[in-house]
């Protein structure tokens, strides 16, 4: 049902990679599980809500009051790579 | 009570003590709180290497905060300062790595403490180190972990269950009095099952979650693993609370206190018939049919009841949990913090190969699974369709509770499989969450605690309640096991020293 | 703008249909979902907490002013606000977005179905529809290093700082109403002056906190939609409309080619005049839309809404109507004293000091405009405020000062800080207004000058300015010229006969 083209685009949105062999024994397994979970779509819950939140909650809000943050060294403390306070990253484009 | 006086030279055998156990010999005077995590850290040294519960054991962190208790007057302790913990690692601890049991996480030490940890050390409570689990809390086995396999302490060749396979182990080994777990689709509830000790899931909402890495936010709950109802309700009480930061959580109306109910007359017990089908193994039903009996002796009064948008459950959190986790584990990207491969030529390049490094099998599966339902022109198709499956079993529960009080199943269909039993199969895996799933999807609190055995290995009896009944449900569980008495301490033998 | 390729009311070719989507950043002093301080140019990382740096575990929190701030733009452009209003999740990865998913809102905004009326260059209104108003949370910022241009084209690297990440925006969608470059501009000039006074952002294209992005189609009058592109971060009035105009110009000659307009990003380089496509290698993005779990929806009741738009300021729209009405301006006028906030302030300061809201209307939309432009400066930083002013103007009210005098007196205000009676005082320019004195000399004046006083009496009215000429000399400039007038036909008609 999920076809070999549409595990790669999936995987793309993820940037997730899978060598042959993985695609292999991935294809078979999601297909598994997207049929099981499919069942769902025979039901008619037309008249249903979708639910979010099961305890409804609403307007948790805070008030627009500053408080203490990090350090720079603490923000970057884990960066893997980390030049004059920023973290770096390859080339994009 | 196996405890010795505590003075040099006598070791403390911590393998059945109770968190109040542990929390009156430091009252008394009995024991120190340096000899107390001693005896601890000793118990993991002659263990842990069979039953592999520890990621991290913080020897001298831990005994860093023993001697701190040690120093103060006894007259001017917090009622649970000096009280050893474990930790599943999937909290952010200030200064501690934090793995969720993921190499993508390999190294990663938080800035901050979860708004749970900081109740914990504001508590006074010792930090022992943190547990194993299935990585990212995706899995019913901790089979999934990245670094190690724990063991069932019952028997060395079988699963603990998941994902807080750790933290149920460390605690039936006696490698620590209690610890916390996470519960998503039954990850508290169905180690403890397995392993024969109790687990209990709050109402969703209960406990912050302000410092838990997020696996499905709309299910995530901690909650405690203990070695009986009465600790269960003390560390609720400790870690529930509203949180300013997380704008989910609610708290308890009250404190849940200590359970003391005795009998449980009055009381109406649903069987949900879904749960004790041909699913659920024969043995496994003959400990649940004897569970039946003794609430019956009790007083309370069981009868069956049909909730039938449970067996839709799997599916539905199938969809929702992997579609927000695929989101939630999206940060994951080698930018900030965590594991960067270490050849890319560009960033699509570096994105894609350390996520691909990190997470495991199970871990992209689900996020592929996540992914796919979110995806454009499957959104509402499945999604969608399975928030509106998850309102149909909101509803069927709430019938049942117009006519019960509480709702009881196994909480297990099985007893512990055996490791690499159920690897190859992941939606036979999936299936073993079957009674604890829909009861994440409902919001609800449920507890599962130790009714009985079949072939040796733990079963667990699970009850659910209405949200926000944890007191009730406690006292009844509490009943319930006083009724049942079952035998906590697994046949583990120690290391030679 | 090509002459004759744009729809003209001669011969339309061609006409251009624009929408606008507007981001604007609050000035909160705390960010949309954490207590960061929202800050500008300060160091790399140093107003980041693990909220905002996408730490696992962290939940977000909203501020409630933002949603205030946004409500109050949501009412000033006429939208209706909406009960119920949610976030959710837009997925996608990038360096600058730390979750890898940006907090935004999708089908339940705060505010849908407003209209801003723009008063264009030639006096006409236009109405543009504005579609949704919503809230979200800003990306940090990249820099690119290491290539020559600092774009992304040619960098080896980037560099991350999410110091702006997390600020409060909100995105303000035009309905595609605007048919060219000028309307363009003076729709986001208007727009922009509309947010201003709502004291809800610096919109300062150049520091970043207004952005605009355009979506551009072409098509033959009467024709359906074409396809659209999308120019993105405009940075300026005069970029915006350049890239429009090549934008524009460039689809024309596609489609006049008989190539088709691919639906795209691109990208204007004010260097070159060109416009690039952006496609990289990552395909169009599928956000994945869905609910944030981690937040609650936001219900704003009538009570709350009324009480938003009690406390806004009065609007352009209904300072223009008001300005009108009470002052007797001209429209357009009013249109532009009601644009400029302080600009207005000050009008109506002048007016209501001197009384006379057509002489102060004179001088504010003249002399001192004109000397703001001149020197670069807002009304704010005029050397002369406007209590100097009306001083001033009360002077020639008073005949004190003829008008060319007075303007002489302004430009001395403003390089000497002085204010007019000192000036005046100083140099001796009181207009001469006694009537004795003056009458003398005018007698003097007609007595020397038979001739042409004959040709006066002939009917020859112009010789007036003859006598008038003298007068003036006479009297260094400094004779009320009313006076002057009226006492040289006195004398004139007199002499004779």
């Amino acid at each position: 049902m999920i076809s070999r083209q549409e595990v790669e685009h999936v995987a793309r949105l993820a940037r997730l990679h899978f060598d042959e062999e993985e695609l292999a024994q991935l294809q078979p397994e999601l297909d598994q599980i997207i049929d099981y979970v499919h069942q769902l779509a025979e039901l008619d819950l037309s008249g249903l809500e979708a639910t979010s939140h099961a305890v409804a909650l609403k307007n948790v809000l805070r008030p627009d009051e500053p408080v203490a943050g990090l350090t720079q060294a603490e923000a970057t403390g884990n960066g893997p790579d980390v030049e004059r306070g920023q973290f770096v990253v390859p080339r994009i484009g | 009570m196996t405890a010795d006086t505590g003075s040099a030279g006598y070791a403390l055998d911590v393998r059945c003590l109770t968190a109040h156990q542990c929390r009156e010999l430091l009252t008394s005077g009995d024991v120190s709180a340096s000899e107390l995590t001693r005896a601890y850290l000793d118990r993991i040294a002659a263990v842990d290497g069979s039953v592999q519960s520890y990621l991290l054991v913080d020897e001298a962190g831990a005994m860093a905060a023993a001697e701190a208790v040690d120093a103060k007057p006894r007259s001017e302790r917090l009622p649970w300062e000096g009280v050893p913990i474990g930790l599943k690692d999937i909290f952010c601890v200030k200064g501690m790595e934090t793995t969720c049991a993921s190499r993508i996480l390999k190294g990663y030490v938080p800035p901050y403490d979860a708004t749970i940890i900081a109740k914990l050390r504001a508590a006074g409570l010792v930090f022992l180190g943190k547990l194993n689990m299935d990585e990212f809390a995706m899995g019913s086995s901790t089979e999934n972990s990245a670094f190690k396999i724990t063991r069932n302490p019952w028997d060395l060749e079988r699963v603990p269950g998941g994902s807080s396979g750790g933290s149920a182990a460390c605690v039936a080994a006696g490698e620590a009095p209690w610890a916390l777990g996470t519960d998503t689709g039954g990850s508290i509830r169905q180690p403890a099952s397995l392993c024969g000790v109790v687990g209990l899931k709050p109402t969703y909402g209960v406990v912050s979650r302000y410092g838990l890495v997020a696996f499905a936010s709309s299910l995530d709950q901690i909650g405690p693993v203990t070695r009986n109802v009465g600790d269960a309700a003390a560390l609720l009480d400790i870690i529930a609370g509203r949180d300013p930061r997380d704008s989910t959580s609610i708290g308890l109306p009250e404190p849940v206190g200590q359970p003391d109910r005795g009998d449980l007359e009055g009381l109406r017990f649903g069987v949900i018939k879904e749960f004790v089908g041909d699913a659920c193994e024969p043995g496994v039903r003959d400990v649940f049919d004897s569970s039946v009996d003794a609430i019956g002796a009790l007083g309370g009064v069981c009868e069956e009841v049909s909730l039938p948008s449970v067996e839709r459950g799997i599916a539905a959190y199938y969809l929702i949990a992997p579609s927000e986790a695929s989101s939630n584990l999206a940060r994951f990207d080698g930018v900030r913090y965590g594991h960067r491969t270490s050849h890319s030529e560009d960033l699509y390049e570096m994105y894609t190969r350390t996520r691909s490094e990190g997470f495991g099998p199970e871990v992209k599966r689900r996020i592929m699974i996540g992914t796919y339902a979110l995806s454009a022109g499957y959104y509402d198709a499945y999604y969608a369709q399975a928030q509106r499956t998850r309102t149909l079993i909101i509803q069927d529960f709430e019938r049942a509770f117009g006519r019960f009080d509480f709702l009881i199943s196994p909480t297990s269909p099985t007893v512990a499989f055996k490791i690499g039993e159920r690897t190859a199969d992941p939606l036979a895996m999936y299936l073993s969450d079957l009674c604890t799933i829909p009861v994440n999807l409902a919001a609800l609190p449920g507890i599962s605690i130790p009714a009985g055995f079949s072939a040796g290995l733990p079963v667990g009896l699970q009850i659910i309640g209405p949200h926000f009944s944890e007191r009730g449900l406690l006292g009844a569980a509490h009943a319930v096991e006083r009724k049942l008495e079952v035998d906590l301490v697994p046949p583990l033998a120690e290391a030679a020293r | 703008m090509s002459a004759g390729r744009v729809a003209t009311d001669a011969a339309p070719v061609w006409e251009a249909v624009i929408g606008l989507e507007i981001h604007v950043q609050l000035n909160t002093r705390t960010k949309m979902f954490c207590g960061c301080e929202v800050t500008f140019g300060e160091p790399p990382n140093t107003h980041v907490c693990p909220v905002c740096l996408g730490h696992p575990g962290v939940l977000p929190v909203t501020n409630e002013k933002a949603i205030e701030y946004a409500t109050r733009i949501g009412l000033a452009l006429g939208c209706r606000i909406a009960e119920r209003t949610i976030f959710h999740r837009k997925n996608y990865f990038y360096p600058d977005l730390p979750k890898a998913y940006q907090i935004s809102q999708y089908d339940l905004p705060l505010g849908i179905g407003g209209h801003l009326d723009v008063e264009l260059d030639d006096g006409s209104d236009l109405r543009v529809g504005i579609t949704r108003v919503h809230l979200e949370e800003d990306a940090g910022k990249l820099v690119h290093a290491g290539g020559a241009s600092g774009r992304i084209d040619g960098a080896d690297y980037s560099l991350v700082d999410f110091n702006r990440g997390g600020t409060p925006l909100v995105e303000i969608v035009s309905e595609p109403d605007i048919a060219t470059p000028d309307q363009a501009r003076a729709f986001l000039t208007q727009l922009r002056s509309l947010v201003q006074q709502l004291g809800v952002s610096d919109v300062n294209m150049e520091e970043g906190s207004m952005r605009c992005d355009a979506n551009v189609s072409v098509r033959r009058p009467g024709e359906p939609l074409g396809t659209k592109t999308e120019l993105k971060n405009m940075n300026s009035f005069r970029f915006l409309h350049r890239a429009l105009e090549v934008e524009i110009e460039r689809q024309i000659d596609a489609l006049e080619s008989g190539e088709r307009i691919i639906q795209e990003t691109v990208h204007f380089d004010p260097a070159t005049g060109l416009v690039s496509s952006l496609r990289s290698k990552e395909e169009a993005h599928d956000y994945r839309y869905f609910p944030e779990p981690d937040l609650t929806p936001v219900e704003l009741d009538e009570a709350y809404v009324e009480r938003v738009r009690a406390g806004l300021p009065e609007l352009p729209a209904g300072r223009r109507e008001r300005l009108i009405g009470q002052y007797g301006l001209p429209s357009k006028d009013a249109a532009l004293l009601a644009a400029n906030k302080p600009l207005g302030d000050y009008f109506e300061a002048v007016a209501a000091a001197t009384g006379d809201a057509r002489l102060s209307a004179n001088w504010v939309m003249g002399d001192v405009s004109a000397h703001l432009n001149a020197a670069g400066l807002e009304v704010t930083q005029c050397a002369v405020s406007a209590g100097s002013l009306a001083e001033l103007l009360g002077l020639v009210r008073d005949g004190t000062l003829s008008g060319k005098m007075a303007k002489e007196v302004f430009e001395t205000m403003i390089a000497t800080g002085k204010n007019a009676r000192g000036i005046v005082a100083d140099k001796g320019l009181g207009q001469m207004s006694d009537a004795g004195e003056l009458d003398a000399i005018v007698a003097r004046i007609v007595e020397a000058n038979p001739g042409p006083a004959e040709e006066f009496r002939q009917g020859r009215d112009r010789v007036l300015g003859f006598f008038v000429g003298q007068v003036m000399k006479e009297t260094r400039g400094q004779a009320n010229p009313q006076m002057v007038n009226d006492l040289l036909r006195r004398h004139l008609a007199a002499h004779g006969n």
